[in-house]
C-alpha cells in the first residue's frame, strides 16, 4: 500500500496559477486553513476558488491569488460577513460565480459522477441564472411512458453544471498514511465530493495514523474518504485554525476577530506580516504568543 | 400577567405560521422565528421537526441559548442532509430578507449592481432553492423602506412573478407564506400575488406600515390585529424558552 504522506508545500507546489482550486468544509468550519496560507505565501495567482465560503475566500482575495469565486455565499458564521471578501466584491477586483448552494453541491456530485450537469430546480426564477447567462436549463425526455411526470411535461430545470475542479484541499481530523481520512466531528459537509470532483486531491489532517488505526478514536462510519479519493496526505495540526474542527479545537474567536478587523490598509499589513509571512511553526508561535 | 411586548406578539406570529405544517422540519433564522418554533412545538405543534443549529435534529424545545453539550438529539441532520429534505419539500423555512419587495422576491446577496455592489452581503445562499421548492417565508425585524422595497437589487428568493415567468418546473412547489415583520404579518394572497396586509400588531396603525413600506401595500378592507398571546404562551416565552429576554435585543419594547 502507498505511502501517501507529503508536506503541504510539496502539495501546493503542484498548484499553478490560472487553476481551479475546490476548498472543503463550510463558512468557517473545518477549513483546510494551512493549506491557505501557504497559497497566501506562493507566487501563485488568477486562480477559481470553489469554496462554501468562509475566511479561506476573503483570505485569498486579501492576498491577490483570485481572479473568481464559485460559491454561494461567503460567512464567519459567529460573524456574517467577511470584510476582506465585501472589500474584494466592492472593489471589484474579483469575478463572482454566484451559485444557489444546492445548485453547488448538485454541482459537485455531476463532476464527482462525471457527467456534464444534473438537474434541479433550485436557481429557477432567481438571479442567479440572471448573473450567470451561461447556465442553461433543461427538459425532462421523458414526456410519455412509465417514467413520465404529467406535472413536470413543461417544467424547465436548471442543468448544474459540473464543477469540475484541477485540485481539492480537505482538512479531516485523522486519516491514515493510505489517504483513507475520518471526521470526528458533527458533520462530514461535501469534502468527499470536492475530492471525488477533482483531479489532484489533498487531504491534510490534524494527525496521521497506520493504516487500520482509525478506528481506535472513532467509528468507521466517520471514515468517509477512502484512500480511492486521495492523492497525498499531510498531517497538519491546528491545521483549520481558526475555524472550528471539533472535536480537537472549537473556532478561536478571538483570533477571528482580530482577522475580521485587519481589513483596512494598515491593520492588514501587520496582519500579513504577524501570521502569513511565517511558516505553519512560525504561525503556532504567534497564535500562541498573543 | 403584564401586557405581552412587540417581541412577544412577533414570535407568537411566526409559531401560527407552523400550525398547520404537521410533521415537517421548521428552519426559523433569527431569535424570533426560533422562539416561535419552539412556542409552537410545545403548544399546537408538537410534530415539528427542529435541528440544533448544526448538524442534528434536536429533541424537546429547549431554551434560547442553551449550552450545545446540553441539547438531547434525535437524528443526524449533516447539510447533505438538509439538501435532501429541501428537495423532497418536507420544510418550512423563515428566512431573513435584507430587502423584501411587492412580489415577494428577497435578497440576500447584494445591495447595489450586483456586478460591482455598493455593499456585498453573505450571498444568495440556499434561498433560490428554498423558495422554489418548500414552503417559505421570511421574518424582518426592521420593517422600514430599505428592506421592503418595489423591487430587491438580486433576486435571492424567488417571489410569485418570477416563479410563474419561470413557468412550471418553478411554480410547482413555489409557496411563500407569509412575511413578519416587527409591525405586522402580510402574505400574498390577493388576486395579482402582490403584498398585502394579513394582521397589523397590536398599536400599529396602517398609515404607519404604509409609510415604512416603500410600494402600495395591499389593504383589504379593515385590516385584522395580531392576535396577543395567550397567558400561556407569555409563560413559556419570559420563564421556559427565554428568560434571558434576549428577544428584545431583535425587537425593542
Amino acid at each position: 500500500m502507498a505511502d501517501k504522506r507529503t508536506t503541504v508545500a510539496d502539495m501546493v507546489a503542484e498548484l499553478r496559477s490560472g487553476m481551479t482550486i475546490g476548498i472543503g468544509g463550510w463558512g468557517s468550519r473545518r477549513k483546510p486553513m494551512a493549506v491557505i496560507r501557504a497559497i497566501c505565501r506562493s507566487d501563485l495567482s488568477d486562480l477559481t476558488v470553489v469554496s462554501y465560503g468562509g475566511p479561506d475566500v476573503g483570505l485569498l482575495c486579501a492576498t491577490g491569488k483570485v481572479s473568481r469565486v464559485v460559491c454561494g455565499f461567503v460567512t464567519l458564521d459567529s460573524i456574517a460577513l467577511d470584510p476582506h471578501w465585501r472589500a474584494a466584491r466592492q472593489g471589484g477586483s474579483v469575478a463572482l460565480t454566484e451559485l444557489d448552494e444546492g445548485m453547488f453541491f448538485a454541482g459537485l456530485q455531476a463532476a464527482s459522477w462525471r457527467v456534464p450537469f444534473l438537474p434541479t430546480r433550485a436557481g429557477l426564477g432567481s438571479d442567479v441564472l440572471v448573473v450567470n447567462p451561461e447556465l442553461r436549463t433543461v427538459r425532462s425526455p421523458y414526456t410519455d411512458g412509465p417514467f413520465a411526470d404529467p406535472a413536470d411535461a413543461d417544467a424547465e430545470f436548471v442543468a448544474a453544471p459540473a464543477l469540475r475542479l484541477d485540485a481539492a484541499f480537505v482538512h479531516a481530523n485523522r486519516c491514515d498514511t493510505a489517504g483513507n481520512a475520518q471526521f470526528l466531528g458533527p458533520d462530514r459537509f461535501f469534502d468527499e465530493l470536492f475530492l471525488g470532483a477533482a483531479a489532484r486531491r489533498f487531504v491534510t489532517a490534524e494527525k496521521v495514523v497506520e493504516p487500520g488505526a482509525l478506528t481506535a478514536e472513532g467509528p468507521l462510519s466517520a471514515v468517509t474518504i477512502h484512500r480511492l479519493l486521495t492523492d497525498a496526505v499531510a498531517e497538519t495540526p491546528l491545521g483549520a485554525h481558526f475555524t472550528s474542527c471539533p472535536p480537537d479545537y472549537g473556532r478561536d474567536e478571538a483570533f477571528q476577530r482580530e482577522y475580521a478587523g485587519s481589513a483596512d490598509p494598515e491593520a492588514w499589513e501587520a496582519f500579513r506580516a504577524r501570521y502569513l509571512e511565517v511558516d505553519e511553526a512560525g504561525y503556532r508561535a504567534a497564535v500562541e504568543a498573543r | 400577567m403584564s401586557d405581552a411586548t412587540r417581541a412577544e406578539v412577533c414570535a407568537v406570529a411566526c409559531a401560527e405560521l407552523w400550525r398547520h405544517d404537521g410533521e415537517i422540519l421548521v428552519s426559523p433564522f433569527g431569535t424570533i422565528p426560533a422562539l416561535g418554533a419552539r412556542l409552537a412545538r410545545l403548544t399546537f405543534n408538537p410534530d415539528i421537526v427542529l435541528t440544533d443549529g448544526e448538524a442534528a435534529l434536536m429533541v424537546g424545545a429547549p431554551p434560547i441559548g442553551t449550552d450545545p453539550a446540553e441539547l438531547v438529539r434525535e437524528a443526524a441532520m449533516p447539510y447533505r442532509t438538509v439538501f435532501d429534505v429541501v428537495w423532497s419539500g418536507r420544510r418550512h423555512v423563515m428566512m431573513m430578507a435584507s430587502q423584501i419587495d411587492r412580489t415577494g422576491n428577497q435578497n440576500l446577496s447584494a445591495i447595489g449592481d450586483w456586478a460591482r455592489p455598493k455593499a456585498q452581503l453573505v450571498g444568495v445562499r440556499g434561498a433560490p432553492g428554498n423558495s422554489v421548492n418548500h414552503p417559505t417565508s421570511y421574518w424582518v425585524p426592521n420593517h422600514s423602506n430599505r428592506s421592503f422595497v418595489e423591487q430587491v437589487d438580486v433576486v435571492s428568493g424567488v417571489g410569485y412573478h418570477r416563479a410563474a415567468a419561470a413557468g412550471p418546473g418553478a411554480t410547482r412547489y413555489h409557496d411563500v407564506r407569509a412575511v413578519v415583520s416587527n409591525l405586522g404579518v402580510f402574505d400574498f394572497e390577493t388576486p395579482d400575488r402582490v403584498m398585502r396586509i394579513r394582521s397589523l400588531h397590536p398599536g400599529v396603525t396602517v398609515d404607519e406600515v404604509v409609510a415604512a413600506t416603500g410600494f402600495p401595500l395591499k389593504v383589504d378592507g379593515e385590516v385584522a390585529t395580531t392576535r396577543r398571546p395567550t397567558e400561556e404562551e407569555l409563560g413559556l416565552l419570559r420563564r421556559v424558552l427565554d428568560p434571558g429576554a434576549t428577544r428584545d435585543n431583535e425587537v425593542k419594547s
